[in-house]
């Protein structure tokens, strides 16, 4: 039980792992446990297959994909080998969970923080004030800072990535500007940003004023933020905002706020 | 597998055996992604979900075959293509493969 009992360890600590298992060929039920930076544990019973398939589970691994691969005896990858597989594996990658940053510490930050959980999200709440930002407040989230956006950006904006989400949902300029500041300079795939259609345009101008005004930085923005859905409630406003995350991975043609016009509240 | 564990823990440190399914592929529409995962110990009892409820019934029956050694660790299609889909088949219309094993690695 040694391979189950790491593997369980490095779930638990939310540590990027792929397990390999052989799901049809020789050594039927074999596996090698493969994690970023050390050697594989187990085997599937070849050296030469490990080492192939330690390299591909690594591929996968950054890529957050699960999914069956097939080899020639020896890990061999050529047509003929694909076609007719010695070694059919399952790979099964556990990246570490999507962030989720949140600025502002106000109601709508509690239900979005709660609905992030939900989709498996690692929530930071920051906020500059010290006596919103609590974790009485928001224990739902994974942590709750007591920042200015820059030093945050500054110190972990080099961890966000496309499929890692920043809510900004201050409505304060002072807040707002530089937070929206230090999601676009990161590779983070979702920045939406909480406001009437009004204060957006206002922001617009504040954002100028530091130099952010390119196309192709102001259209990363979503705002208003979220899904045309007609939501009223902090926990209604959570779900649009969520849906509108996931339409934007998936590509799907729902309509957000942003490319609608008229009141979002009707 | 994650959302497992707790359970898994609970059931060996209970002295019981278990059998995990894992969704190795899926064809057509199907309601789980590859990885999901459910956990079945000696007694029948279960952990987790492979899909939308449609052939959990019928993991149970090969977990358990699995546990007591009358077939071994394999992989097990369920959806249209296959003869006894009307029993066990996905309402969706698709194809799933699990790979059933004994947890003993």
């Amino acid at each position: 039980m040694a391979l189950f009992a790491s593997l369980s360890e490095l779930l638990r600590a939310d540590e990027p792992v792929a397990l390999v298992t052989v799901v049809d060929g020789p050594n039927v039920g074999a596996k090698l446990l493969v994690t970023p930076g050390t050697d594989p544990l187990g085997s599937l019973g070849n050296a030469e297959l490990d080492r192939i398939a330690s390299r591909d589970a690594i591929a996968e691994l950054e890529a957050g994909r699960s999914g069956v691969r097939r080899y020639g005896p020896d890990g061999q990858t050529t047509p003929e080998d694909l076609e007719a597989p010695a070694v059919t594996v399952f790979v099964e990658s556990w990246a570490p969970p999507p962030q989720m940053w949140i600025f502002g510490a106000v109601d709508f930050t509690a239900a979005l923080a709660k609905v992030a959980k939900v989709l498996g999200y690692r929530v930071t709440v920051c906020d500059a004030r010290e006596v919103f930002a609590t974790r009485r407040r928001f224990p739902m989230a994974d942590e709750v800072v007591v920042s200015w956006p820059g030093p945050l950006f500054e110190r972990r904006g080099h961890t966000l990535r496309q499929r890692d989400a920043v809510c900004i949902l201050t409505h304060d300029p002072k807040f707002d500007v530089p937070a929206v500041a230090g999601a676009l300079a990161t590779s983070v795939g979702y920045i939406g940003v909480m406001g009437s259609r009004r204060t957006h345009a206002t922001r617009l101008e504040r954002l100028a004023e530091v130099g952010i005004d390119r196309p192709e930085q102001l259209d990363r923005l979503m705002s208003p933020i979220g899904l045309d859905l007609g939501a009223r409630t902090p926990e209604e406003t959570a779900v649009s905002i969520c849906a509108e995350i996931i339409a934007r991975r998936t590509g799907r043609g729902v309509p957000s706020l942003r490319d609608g016009s008229g009141p979002i509240h009707s | 597998m994650k959302d497992l564990l707790d359970d898994i823990d609970r059931w060996h440190a209970a002295g019981l055996r278990v059998a995990v399914a894992r969704v190795v592929d899926i064809e057509g529409s199907g309601p789980r992604d590859p990885g999901a995962a459910m956990a079945v110990n000696e007694h029948g009892e279960v952990a987790g979900s492979v899909s939308g409820g449609c052939v959990e019934g019928a993991v149970v029956g090969e977990a358990l075959a699995v546990l007591a050694g009358e077939a071994p660790a394999r992989i097990v299609s369920f959806g249209y293509s296959d003869d006894d889909a009307f029993a066990v088949g996905l309402t969706c219309g698709g194809t799933i493969r699990l790979f059933i094993e004994p947890l003993e690695w």
